[in-house]
């Protein structure tokens, strides 16, 4: 090798070395910004909010707590049913279903949305524990469904935590096939809503891959909009039916 | 008051007007199309005559079933029965009519009635059987020989009655509307709720003689006849091995049963037929990433073949072109939302079709009739409901059909070209209608469930 060949081979190294470094490096970032923004100054900073629930699977008749922070907000929405709230703070909910919650932060800088979903099982469901949960009831349990935006087949970030707690179940118990169902709100049109749903299962199962779960193990179907989770005609409901919905595969 | 006033007054009434009788007068390139929006040809026709007392309620049928059939078709004008001579003088052969109008000339052609063709005749049972005699004539010229003297023969119930109907009214149909047969003994299958699951139900055209088809207990949506009517292809979600997906079922009239069609991995559905009937394009996500693409098969399930490559988009609702066979027409949202666009039948060239702002655009639907340039779509404009546009293909011009009265979708045309059936859930519930394809003439054939995705036979 003369000392220009050898140069060269240096030099793509470098440049793999640092793109693989890179890539790495990308991949470590959190899926949720939890960093405070420093203190304006200059132009409008964007706002920045987060939203917590605690515990977020109840049983129906029990309450969980949300809890958010918000930087840079001049407006704080809390849907559904608590409205404006202070920058900071925390308040009890009590759903009779399972409900996704979104907080809207508006400020100068712009808008941001935080949403958590808190689950909720059905009154007579006993609460599984270590020692007596049956598989199913685990899976009930831990497994999260993934939810969408209208018309979109892209994670959000409540998405990608959900879905990490559920990689994790199947992590937990490797002999557990599932099956990705992908629904679809109203609105849409039934054949394209029947394409759709494949693809937001498709999502789903895709980034349970990049978590280390076997692909083979997850079978993708679509229901469209043909078997809704919840029938009114408003966002609340339209949103538990934009989802990637995960049963026990036999 | 002053003469301005009264001008001003006029102007505005003039403009009142205007606005109260809004539908837009279709234009040329569509009345070229579809020969709807010409001058209707102006017929007057008396109830035709039962020969006999059992005949009687078959008559009642009869006379009922054929107006309707005149009336919806799009190219007739019926005269009312109320501008007609004293019904006791009603010809209903052709030895009562000619005196008629040899001796006053006039008789159904001057004004208000205005005719300038009657169609007239009887009927007689005779045990089980029902005979027809049927005439149809032109009023302004008494001497020319009929235009249609035809008997017909058919059964003695009800069910027959309405057949001998719509048979001369396809015929009358047929010879005043320029040889385009007429549709009056096709069929619609849709997708019912009605028994709980939603099963393939199928009716005549004009809403009569609904029946269960299929008896699958799991939903059977997307119906589409075959071409010559023999088969139905539609998504069903029949289990295997407790595994449910979207896949395609095949259905066949004649063997009134499912036949075999092979299962494919993810989600299979909106299947149409080739103008051939030889293959079938549906969507599948069966490919490699697993992404909703259209696919073509052999109507046994054999040789699949991709034809879309979307990559992360959903490709579906394909159909061929029924003239040539050459290009499909099918929705995409590669551009970030649902949208149209055409391509060869192999695949290639594939073209976006702009409209002029952005929107949903979903069930694309070709006119089996035009030359291969007419297609029906529903289309949800940014600010908007779902509503019926016709699109000539060539020149990009638009026909609104509805005009926000619910969502409006899924239409089908019928193969005179001139009418759409469509699913509508203007009533609050959503429900099969129909109407011209100008949008005028809209009915409401179901009323009990849910009903939609209705297809209309093309035999």
């Amino acid at each position: 090798m003369n000392y220009r060949s050898y140069r060269k081979t240096a030099l793509i190294l470098l440049v793999a070395g640092l793109t693989a470094f890179g890539g790495g490096c990308k991949k470590k970032v959190p899926a949720t910004p939890a960093v405070p923004a420093p203190p304006p100054s200059g132009p409008a900073q964007p706002p920045t909010v987060r939203l917590s629930a605690s515990p977020d699977f109840i049983s129906k008749g029990q309450s969980s707590t949300l809890s958010w922070t918000s930087q840079n907000a001049t407006q704080l929405d809390l849907q559904p049913g608590v409205g404006t709230v202070e920058a900071e703070g925390s308040t009890k909910v009590s759903p009779n279903q399972s409900t996704t919650y979104n907080i809207t932060a508006t400020g100068p800088g712009g808008n941001a949305v935080s949403t958590v979903r808190i689950t909720v099982a059905p009154p007579n469901a006993p609460q599984p524990t270590a020692e007596n949960a049956t598989l199913a009831q685990l899976f009930d349990r831990d497994v999260k469904d993934a939810f969408f935006d209208f018309n979109k087949a892209d994670l959000r970030p409540d998405a990608r935590q959900a879905l990490t707690q559920t990689a994790e179940f199947l992590r937990q118990h490797s002999d557990v096939r599932v099956a990705v169902e992908g629904h679809c709100d109203e609105r849409g049109s039934l054949e394209y809503n029947l394409g759709l749903g494949q693809r937001r299962a498709n999502a789903a199962r895709e980034f349970l891959t990049s978590l280390g779960i076997a692909a083979d193990r997850m079978n993708t179907m679509s229901w469209g909009k043909d078997h809704p989770f919840c029938t009114e005609h408003n966002e609340t409901c339209w949103q538990e039916n934009r989802r990637a919905h995960f049963t026990m595969a036999q | 008051m002053t003469t301005r006033h009264i001008l001003w007054g006029a102007l505005a009434a003039g403009f009142v007007c205007m606005v109260l009788s809004a539908r837009p007068a279709p234009q040329d390139w569509f009345k070229a199309e579809t020969g709807l929006g010409v001058k209707k040809i102006r017929l007057a026709l008396p109830d035709f005559a039962s020969q006999n007392a059992p005949t009687q309620p078959l008559a009642g049928v009869f006379n009922q079933v054929l107006w309707a059939d005149l009336d919806v078709s799009g190219i007739i004008d019926l005269a009312s029965k109320s501008f007609y001579p004293p019904p006791n003088t009603w010809p209903s052969q052709p030895g009562q009519l000619q005196p008629q109008l040899q001796q006053q000339p006039s008789s159904w052609s001057q004004p208000p009635l205005s005719a300038s063709m009657i169609a007239i005749g009887n009927l007689t049972a005779s045990g089980s059987s029902l005979a027809l005699q049927a005439w149809l004539n032109d009023v302004t010229n008494p001497s020319a020989p009929p235009v249609l003297a035809k008997v017909y023969q058919g059964a003695a119930t009800e069910e027959g009655a309405r057949d001998l109907a719509h048979q001369l009214a396809d015929d009358i149909v047929g010879l005043l509307g320029g040889g385009v047969p007429g549709i009056a003994r096709t069929h619609i299958v849709y997708s019912s709720t009605q028994h709980g699951v939603t099963e393939l139900w199928v009716m005549d055209y004009d809403g009569a003689n609904q029946h269960q088809l299929t008896h699958l207990r799991t939903e059977a949506i997307t119906p589409r006849w075959s071409p010559d009517a023999s088969e139905i292809a539609f998504t069903c979600f029949v289990p295997y091995r407790g595994a449910v997906s979207a896949q395609i079922c095949l259905y066949s009239m004649a063997a009134n049963q499912l036949m075999h069609f092979p299962r494919y991995p993810g989600t299979n559905s909106s299947p149409a037929w080739s103008p051939d009937g030889r293959e079938l394009a549906f969507m599948s996500s069966m490919g490699r990433g697993n992404d909703p693409e259209i696919w073509t098969t052999d109507t046994s399930g054999g040789h699949p073949k991709q034809l879309t490559f979307g990559l992360h988009s959903v490709n579906t609702e394909p159909v061929w072109n029924p003239k040539t066979g050459q290009q499909i027409l099918f929705v995409s949202d590669r551009g970030g939302q649902p949208e149209l666009y055409t391509m060869n039948s192999d695949g290639s060239n594939v073209v976006k079709i702009d409209l002029a702002d952005m929107g949903y655009v979903v069930d694309p639907t070709w006119s089996p009739t035009a030359q291969g340039q007419l297609v029906a779509f529903s289309w949800r404009r940014p600010a908007g409901n779902y509503d019926l546009y016709v699109m000539d293909l060539a020149s990009r011009q638009l026909l609104q059909l509805t005009h926000d009265e619910g969502r409006n979708e899924r239409p089908s045309w019928a193969p005179d070209g001139r009418h759409l059936v469509f699913q509508s859930d203007r009533t609050g519930h959503l429900q099969i209608w129909t109407m011209l394809a100008d949008g005028s003439g809209s009915r409401q054939l179901t009323k009990v469930g849910e009903n939609f995705s209705p297809n209309w036979s093309l035999k």
